[in-house]
């Protein structure tokens, strides 16, 4: 009976439809998409979040709600997908609330109709969202309330243009927005330890390779490659006071004097398969174990050193890792073994080998999460899978420094801070988009200063008259040329003057080009950006993959983009 | 009653112009990039668009939104083939479908879900294969937009349009825009057929995963993926030959898994899975509707510009044609100009043979199968010869029959050392040559 494989459990509905991005972020990510409500305050022709939410909606978010005043008009129906002719004059937070809707059931969405200035004075009105998205053309009062509002509570917030044939987004994080699932390339992944092997590793290669010159053909061609390699290595010591190849010299030939002239060629294939995998591996497996300098420097920040009661997980095991680092020189073997020509038996044998080693590992970092535990007074225990997922990927852990975006206030200098010199000296690249996010700003402090009537109400964009281009275009490149001497000035940075004027041209280019568009928004560019957006959210709230930090810009001219932190 | 159809015509006209009111800032506007030579602002330039009639291949992940992006940049004459229908695992990105439309064709249903909402556009589907179609059909287009999962799709729709060109008619050069994703990552690309560098040209850029050596899945598997190979090739082959292996039939995913469950429980391999199983059998790629929207358009936009001239295009010989995104960690693209391969098999008018180091003691067998994993030959039914014979053929029987014995055969033994070898594929319209020379 023990024999008889267990009875299939097919997949569920929900993991056949969802079946192609489980494949990306498994079971939690899914459920922390699940578990998300997300605010959309729109305005303009806001197509750009409704293509975001279009893309949130189809894998399964928790809620969203679209705040959005406007009525359905003529306009809407030529540039946005979620209106129909039925809608016409109705609410356009309702009309593309249930059109989003439709797209799955499992969704809920809810919409505002109030103006964004009414909504935001009721108490809580942010509570129940877990993310805000926020479009342009907004009043920098309004923005700056969310702004404020992303501070306090920790909610990431996301603010977007779509102006043309050009984008930008910008996303507040938390201050300390820590990620374990990187999902680092497999090529970068794979920590052998080759040039450290613990006891069970070394015995494991000295047994496989045991008179390694006198086994028989079928033997030799299947000897582990890891084996192999520390044989030889063993062997190299020997002959050098105990060193192992370490200086690139060195590696190359280790590897084509001794692991390639070790390989026997008398056979039918001309040579071996595991020893081609041996000199492969050589140049990038010979490395001390050495974490990255951003790794160690999680290590050493302010969270991780000083833990309290109500720190984050995150912190209490990376304090507990960093012990162990101090105290081995290394981290956690992460307990992977790439696959190799071997017999499967001796392969599964050094899995084996590695895996009870990273098991060891786990359980001595569990011991000081517990001791640290204690100690703090934390009431509930850190889940055992979520230490054991940190040690494999202690590696490629991640802190992105999450920060407040520019909010353009009218006929105030922008301040760039401790970016001011970085982001100067990159302004001196050819092709760079950071002319395009000054023109971005000049455009917002263009809105912030003209109001579509008396009233005051809603901002009025550049170029929305044919008659109002030409004037416009000089306001607009005039407030970006302003923009980027300051810039320059603060940064104290020496830019040559032909490098200047050809920046300052590029400039006024950008900004010209944001004019012609006179506040429309083409739906290709939205749907991009929307495309760009939906996936930042999908990292930032399943807590996987790296999210932008924090500026994308993208330009549908060239059909290029660029990530800068602002 | 003719008053009242000029009023008819001008509310029309004021409806349109109305909807029309974003995209006609850039239609009716000259900008700082647009180039006053092809850039005919206002009516010219809004009466050619909606008289360009432009073919979408692909009603899939990428085909949904290229539909929606091109009804909604103001094309009105737009047709579609796709010959899948409708599973409940598309439901998670592709959004014209619901869950009702399971098992219906995706063109048809796209088609009639974009026509209904957005006014106006005219959508033609096609359910069938694009190789149904000959080239009196794909002349009428103006424009060919790809959005397919398949290498070989593309290399056959790059071919035929390669094909196509007469340097007499320039009516004849069809630009085709071409878009492809997988998880995070994507590319999109524009093709001026004989202009520019071509798809098989770039046919290096989609490496083909290495095949697992059958004596590993027979002899010495190692990973659960080895075990589930077994299963696929080896196990079904010998114990069930006689039933057509269906990847979507559960019965037979799950006959498959418990093969590979029991044969891994054997080696002490860990970790096969029921979706891990359908994964390799299917070679399921993850998609997701993100990538697929920022992918879809990208190539849009491109089309519209190609269209338009609202702005310059990617493309246009000697810049860039081909933007690169990744967006796992962070956002970062790549746009760059990839160049025509002086002997490409299908753009090259003078193509030359390549040379091409072989083992002269390997067969001709282990040389047909290498072609499969060539980066820039992916051939998997190959049929070769010299100028003077035929060395193998798969089609007809009588000829295979023929042939077959030169499988076995030593290359030595069958061409001269810097002979040259003319290679064919039936799934598409292109040779490629080689001059092989022995190590």
């Amino acid at each position: 009976m023990a024999d008889l494989p267990p009875p299939v459990q097919g997949p569920t509905a929900k993991e056949k439809k969802y079946d192609r991005q489980l494949r990306l972020w498994g079971a939690t990510g899914q459920m922390a998409l699940e578990n998300a409500h997300i605010l959309l305050v729109n305005s303009g022709p806001g197509v750009v979040g409704l293509e975001t939410l279009k893309n949130l909606v189809l894998p399964g978010v928790g809620q969203f709600t679209i705040q959005d005043s406007a009525v359905v008009s003529e306009a809407d129906l030529g540039v946005s997908f979620f209106v129909e002719e039925e809608d016409l004059g109705r609410f356009r937070a309702e009309a593309t609330c249930n059109r989003l809707k439709e797209l799955n059931p499992d969704v809920q969405g809810h919409f505002v109709a109030e103006p964004v200035e009414s909504f935001l004075t009721q108490p809580d009105s942010l509570k129940p969202y877990t993310l805000i998205l926020v479009a342009a053309p907004i009043r920098p009062d309004i923005l700056s309330k969310l702004s404020a509002h992303a501070d306090a509570s920790l909610v990431p917030l996301f603010y977007f243009h779509s102006v043309g044939f050009y984008s930008h987004f910008s996303i507040h994080l938390p201050p300390a927005y820590p990620i374990v699932e990187t999902h680092p390339d497999i090529e970068t992944t794979s920590d052998l330890r080759l040039l450290k092997p613990w006891k069970e590793l070394a015995d494991f290669a000295a047994d496989k390779t045991k008179g390694l010159d006198a086994m028989a053909a079928e033997d030799h061609g299947h000897v582990p490659y890891i084996a192999l390699l520390l044989h030889y290595i063993e062997e190299w010591k020997q002959s050098r006071d105990g060193k192992p190849p370490s200086s690139y010299k060195d590696k190359t030939t280790f590897r084509d004097e001794v692991i390639a002239k070790a390989a026997r060629t008398n056979n039918a294939e001309g040579g071996e398969e595991n020893f081609d995998e041996a000199v492969a591996a050589v140049l990038k497996s010979l490395n001390p174990p050495e974490p990255n300098g951003a790794v160690k420097d999680i290590f050493k920040t302010k969270e991780c050193l000083a833990l309290s009661a109500d720190s984050a997980s995150f912190w209490v095991i990376a304090h507990a890792i960093g012990q162990f680092y101090t105290k081995h020189g290394v981290l956690p073997v992460p307990g992977s073994v790439p696959d190799m020509k071997a017999r499967s038996a001796d392969y599964i044998q050094l899995q084996n080998v590695y895996k009870s080693k990273a098991r060891k590992d786990v359980e001595e970092v569990v011991e000081s999460v517990r001791s640290l535990e204690r100690s703090l007074n934390r009431s509930t225990p850190i889940e055992e899978k979520d230490i054991e997922a940190f040690c494999k990927n202690a590696a490629h852990i991640k802190l992105v420094r999450g920060r407040p975006f520019h909010v353009v206030q009218a006929g105030e200098t922008i301040k760039w801070g401790d970016r001011a010199k970085s982001i100067a000296q990159t302004l001196t690249f050819p092709g760079s988009l950071i002319p395009l996010y000054i023109a971005f700003l000049a455009w917002d402090e263009f809105a912030a200063t003209h109001d579509k009537d008396a009233l005051g109400g809603a901002p009025k964009v550049a170029g929305e008259g044919d008659s109002e281009v030409d004037t416009d275009n000089e306001k607009v490149t005039g407030i970006a040329l302003k923009t980027l001497n300051d810039l320059v000035k603060e940064a104290s940075a020496s830019i040559e003057e032909n490098e200047l004027s050809t920046i300052k041209e590029q400039t006024g280019e950008f900004a010209q080009e944001l004019v012609r568009a006179g506040g429309a928004e083409l739906h290709n560019i939205s749907s991009l950006t929307g495309g760009l957006i939906s996936q930042e959210i999908i990292k930032v709230i399943t807590e996987q993959y790296i999210p932008v930090d924090n500026t994308c810009i993208f330009d549908g001219v060239k059909s290029k983009t660029e990530v800068l932190r602002v | 009653m003719v008053d009242q159809v000029s009023e008819i015509c001008g509310s029309m006209e004021g409806l349109t112009l109305r909807r029309r009111k974003y995209l006609d800032k850039f239609l009716t506007r000259e900008g700082p990039f647009t180039d006053p030579d092809s850039f005919m602002p206002g009516e010219p330039v809004i009466e050619s668009l909606s008289r360009t009639k432009v073919l979408v291949i692909g009603a899939g992940g990428l085909g949904c939104e290229i539909l929606k992006n091109l009804a909604l940049s103001g094309f009105k004459d737009i047709h579609v083939i796709d010959m899948d229908t409708i599973d409940v695992s598309n439901l998670n990105r592709q959004f014209l479908f619901r869950h009702a439309d399971v098992g219906k064709y995706k063109a048809e249903v796209a088609a009639k879900f974009v026509e209904k909402r957005v006014k106006g556009v005219k959508i033609t589907p096609y359910c069938g294969k694009i190789q149904d179609k000959d080239e009196e059909y794909y002349m009428q287009f103006a424009l060919i937009v790809c959005g397919l999962d398949s290498i070989e799709a593309r290399r056959w729709i790059n071919a035929m349009l390669v094909g196509m060109v007469d340097e007499s008619n320039p009516d004849s050069m069809k630009p085709m825009v071409d878009g492809g994703t997988e998880g995070f990552k994507g590319q999109a690309r524009v093709i001026l057929p004989s202009m520019t560098s071509c798809f098989e040209c770039q046919l290096d850029m989609h490496a083909p995963r290495a095949a697992v050596p059958l004596c590993t899945l027979a002899t010495i598997p190692r990973q659960p993926q080895h075990c589930i190979e077994w299963a696929h090739i080896i196990a079904w082959e010998e114990e069930r030959k006689e039933i057509t292996l269906d990847t979507d039939d559960p019965e037979h995913i799950t006959w498959l898994y418990q093969k590979a469950l029991k044969r891994a429980h054997e080696f002490n391999i860990p970790g096969v899975t029921y979706s891990m199983t359908q994964g390799v059998v299917k070679n399921i790629i993850p998609a997701i509707a993100s990538t697929n929207a920022i992918i879809a358009a990208a190539v849009c936009n491109e089309a519209f510009k190609i269209a338009t001239n609202t702005n310059p295009f990617l493309g246009f010989p000697g810049t860039n044609n081909y933007m690169m995104y990744t967006g796992d960690d962070s956002i970062y693209t790549y746009t760059f100009e990839h160049e025509k391969k002086p002997d490409c098999p299908v753009c090259s008018t003078d193509a030359v043979a390549r040379p091409l180091t072989v083992d002269g003691n390997s067969t001709l067998q282990d040389f047909l199968d290498s072609l499969a994993e060539r980066p820039e030959a992916q051939l998997k039914k190959p049929a070769i010869r010299t100028e003077a014979k035929s060395l193998y053929y798969q089609f007809p029987p009588g000829l295979e029959e023929q042939t077959r014995p030169n499988l076995a055969k030593k290359l030595s033994e069958l061409v001269e050392n810097g002979e040259e070898v003319a290679i064919t594929d039936p799934a598409f319209p292109l040779q490629f040559k080689y001059k092989l020379i022995f190590k």
